[in-house]
């Protein structure tokens, strides 16, 4: 029997896909374990940047990718990391998120033991290009206006967009995006506050 | 069926684009085309993968039976996407925080399979080679060109951020028109599927026009 005939049979057909979920899943499990590692060590750069930026320099001698605390809010978890200078806490930096126009805003903040806000920045969002963009600190300073304010500068009513009668800006035809990271943002203060004991210890 | 490469090449180029006459891959080519960059980048990374297939497609070729044929390709398309996307992200990190999304995307991409189908599975691993190339460049064309006309009109630059895609040796592509806001449609969904309608009735007038002044120049030469 040649082959052509026996490429026909019914016995050749699983035989043929099992054989290639085989090696398929051989090929998948050989790029995991060879990327694995390097993959790890890129994503923990990248990590240790982007909190490096929202942290000012001189404010940590520690390896604070290392040294986190992990706390619960509304059910989620959320992963603090706590640069020390000579050993006590000089800051805590974590996510928060915001529903905002479009999905998710991803906001990454500092706070120092003060309740101060050291620097904010948009990790990732999904917002109207050209419009509701201009929160990515790439795009447009207004994310720096955070920075050295608390839950008491300005106070609490303020702690809005000037359309709610609060003190950021919002942008022309935008009003949802920076009211959600405002919101984020306060909500990460409050959540800061809340746990300030924990965090510093 | 054929191996003359002059043929294959115009086909993927102009012909047979995937875009302007397939007209497949419709989701990535909307999704992608806000800028010229994206597009440009979208379009190599789907080159790759597309010529790495169509050689896998053309050589397994004979032990393949048509009646499981699909599964079988789309289970190797699979794998090769993934195994790109996870070789990016450890060896060429910079490249994937800005292509990693595109990477994803192209497992859904019919060009891909459509390709596979149409053309490897009958021809030889060279032939397939040459056709994924020609498919991919032509793709790659028409995402940039869509991508250029809707970054400009709506947001007045041509080829922003390319440095982080190419290399800071780049940044001479990068264009900014001074003193123009936008048109915001244009970077939206509605803008793309109208800056693709009209390069599509343009891409036909040109050929219309095109087989009329041949169809007269060989009358002529007949009389």
């Amino acid at each position: 029997m040649d082959f052509a005939s026996f490429r026909e049979k019914i016995g050749y057909q699983p035989l043929l896909l099992g054989s290639f979920a085989l090696l398929a899943s051989g090929a998948l499990a050989w790029a995991s374990n060879a990327t694995g590692e390097a993959i790890a060590a890129a994503e923990a750069k990248d990590l240790r940047d982007s909190l490096s930026e929202v942290l000012p320099a001189g404010l940590a001698d520690n390896d604070f990718l290392k040294d986190t605390v992990d706390l619960d809010r509304d059910g989620k978890t959320v992963t603090i990391y706590r640069a020390r200078r000579a050993g006590q806490v000089s800051a805590a930096l974590f996510k928060v998120a915001e529903r905002g126009y479009a999905g998710d805003i991803q906001v990454l903040m500092a706070v120092d033991m003060d309740g101060r806000t050291l620097g904010v920045r948009v990790l990732k969002h999904s917002e109207t290009p050209g419009l509701g963009d201009k929160v990515d600190v790439r795009k447009d300073p207004w994310i720096r206006g955070f920075d050295g304010r608390s839950l008491g500068d300005p106070g609490p009513d303020q702690w809005a967009v000037r359309k709610d009668g609060g003190v950021f800006d919002q942008f022309a035809g935008a009003t949802i995006t920076p009211r959600a990271v405002v919101k984020a943002v306060r909500g990460g203060l409050e959540f800061f506050a809340a746990h300030r004991a924990e965090i510093g210890s | 069926m054929s191996d003359n490469y002059g043929s294959i090449i115009k086909d993927g180029l102009w012909d047979q684009n995937v875009v302007f006459s397939q007209l497949l891959a419709m989701c990535p080519t909307m999704a992608v085309t806000t800028s010229g960059t994206n597009g440009l980048g979208m379009g190599l990374a789907t080159t790759a993968v597309l010529v790495v297939s169509n050689i896998l497609v053309a050589s397994i070729r004979h032990a393949v039976s048509s009646q499981v044929r699909i599964p079988v390709f789309v289970v190797l398309i699979a794998t090769l996407v993934t195994v790109v996307d996870m070789a990016m992200n450890a060896w060429l990190h910079d490249l994937y925080k800005v292509l990693g999304l595109f990477i994803a995307l192209i497992v859904v991409n019919c060009a891909i399979l459509g390709r596979a189908e149409a053309f490897a599975v009958k021809n030889g691993i060279v032939a397939s080679a040459v056709d994924g190339l020609a498919m991919g460049l032509g793709f790659t064309g028409a995402l940039t060109a869509i991508g250029l006309i809707r970054e400009f009109l709506g947001t007045g630059t041509l080829f922003a951020q390319a440095s982080n895609l190419l290399g800071p040796s780049f940044a001479f592509l990068e264009m900014k028109l001074p003193g123009y806001g936008g048109a915001l449609l244009m970077i939206l969904p509605p803008g793309g599927f109208a800056i693709l309608g009209f390069l599509l009735a343009g891409k036909r007038a040109m050929e219309r026009r095109l087989a009329e002044r041949g169809a007269a120049a060989a009358q002529a030469a007949a009389a």
